[in-house]
């Protein structure tokens, strides 16, 4: 198995605050993993630090062999290889749902047009937004924004996808539009780490589930060692509470 | 007063209450549109996050500092004296006398870009971080990330306040009637002067001053509907692939 990311000792705090402590994790190629944990546990921190949105006070994050946090690092390259999907959409508002798709890989990736707007298409296709391709953000329903979102990151072809409490600001009736796309996603074999509420869709699709408490990684495996036979007390408490 | 004599003084003099209209309208629109792009760039600059180390910071720091001291200085004293300062400073300290166009010109132009600098700061302060993390997130730097993602937001936001910019400007032109650009109001003063009537002048140009107001005020606000886009959207139904 190839390592795409491989983190070690991963720090990081906000002053007193430690919010992560000595985090080790790695994602394999074409492998599903999503992180659970109750609010503040510092899911949702590890996965910005992945991405560098959050710049960790320590530890390291190798990428293709080379440290990421070194400073001789092309950060804004490295993150082209991240496609990252928030928990808010946060689509371009002044740009309508195709150049949402495009503005980064003209911008950043330097293609042309005609090539980014046939990648988008196919993108925006596969998320079934291909007929909203001239309507703004603010015209569309959370659940269609987020998959747009989702169209704009595979559009930047990533070779991970990041997702951040995808469906937290979602209403129940669009959590399934937007959980069913991620499904197909993951059934193509592209990478992802996904930070989640959704205890049965982590089930479904994880290959590997990390449970995080208290800005440590409590315990990890299988969905099936975590969800059916959870060693740690923490995971049998947590998992209590949301499987209820 | 009474209407005839009104229409009598318009009647004589109105290519010099049109002239001084004219010359009120350009300086006001240069000094607004000059002003506004310097308030960008200023806003810009000011808002460009620090770095923890390096040259960029001790320039960042420098800029921001002399950025400081432009807003504070050209907000913080009356465009009528800086007029006078400007103007006159230039002549005896340098011996050169400036076109009083250009000198008003560039009065107005420094005098709204340190306004438009704080209208453009919280412009961009205002919009969602959510947008920068999301330009950020697909790998662009932080000058693509003003130009494509963050100004064509703040530029939609601040309008209201530049169409206020301008409407002032129209209006402080006058001022500069100290260092005798031949302005609507400097035109109405010297038309008084040969009149020997205060009173129906200054009546008439405060009309003047009402209709270029009210125009302007009405043409922003058409600008603003047409940036805010239309209210629908056609569905696609089938694509090109």
């Amino acid at each position: 198995m190839e390592k795409i990311i491989d983190i070690n000792h991963l720090k990081k705090s906000y002053g007193e605050n430690e919010v992560l402590k000595d985090i080790d994790f790695y994602v394999n190629k074409g492998e599903v993993v999503s992180i659970i944990g109750s609010s503040g546990s510092g899911k949702s921190t590890l996965l910005r630090c992945i991405n560098l949105l959050e710049r960790p006070n320590g530890g390291e994050i190798i990428y293709r062999g080379e440290n990421v946090l070194n400073s001789r690092q092309d950060i804004n390259k490295y993150r082209t290889h991240l496609g990252m999907v928030f928990q808010n959409f946060n689509l371009f508002n002044t740009l309508n749902v195709l150049e949402n798709c495009t503005v980064g890989q003209i911008k950043v990736l330097k293609k042309g047009k005609e090539e980014a707007k046939e990648i988008a298409l196919h993108n925006l296709k596969i998320v079934g937004m291909e007929k909203y391709i001239n309507a703004r953000p603010e015209q569309l329903s959370g659940g269609q924004k987020q998959r747009v979102a989702i169209a704009r990151a595979l559009s930047m072809e990533p070779d991970v996808l990041l997702f951040d409490e995808p469906t937290s600001a979602l209403d129940p009736e669009t959590i399934g539009e937007v959980l069913k796309v991620m499904k197909e996603l993951a059934k193509t074999g592209i990478t992802m780490i996904l930070v989640t509420h959704e205890m049965e869709f982590a089930r479904d699709v994880s290959d590997r589930v990390i449970f995080m408490d208290n800005g440590v990684i409590r315990e990890e495996g299988t969905p099936e060692q975590i969800f059916n036979n959870p060693k740690e007390e923490r995971t049998k408490e947590f998992l209590k509470r949301f499987l209820a | 007063m009474s209407f005839e004599v009104m229409k009598d003084i318009f009647i004589k003099n109105w290519p010099f209450f049109l002239r001084g209209a004219g010359i009120t309208l350009w300086i006001s629109i240069i000094g607004t549109i000059i002003g506004a792009i310097i308030g960008l760039l200023v806003g810009v600059v000011r808002t460009t996050p620090i770095p923890e180390s390096g040259a960029k910071r001790t320039v960042l720091k420098v800029s921001d500092r002399l950025l400081d001291m432009y807003i504070g200085f050209f907000r913080g004293t009356p465009m009528m004296v800086q007029a006078m300062v400007i103007y006159y400073g230039v002549a005896s300290q340098f011996g050169v006398e400036i076109n009083r166009i250009y000198a008003a010109i560039f009065i107005v132009s420094i005098n709204t870009g340190a306004y438009m600098a704080e209208i453009v700061r919280g412009g961009i302060n205002s919009v969602d971080k959510g947008q920068f993390e999301a330009a950020h997130a697909i790998g662009m730097n932080h000058v693509t990330t003003m130009k494509e993602i963050i100004l064509p937001q703040v530029i939609r936001n601040i309008l209201p306040a530049t169409g206020n910019e301008f409407v002032v400007n129209i209006k402080d032109t006058s001022m500069l009637s100290v260092i005798s650009v031949t302005e609507l109001f400097f035109q109405t003063r010297s038309i008084a002067g040969s009149t020997f009537r205060f009173y129906e002048p200054f009546l008439i140009t405060s009309f003047i001053y009402l209709i270029m107001t009210l125009t302007v005020t009405k043409i922003l606000r058409m600008f603003e509907d047409r940036l805010a886009g239309s209210k629908t959207y056609d569905m696609v139904e089938e694509t090109m692939e």
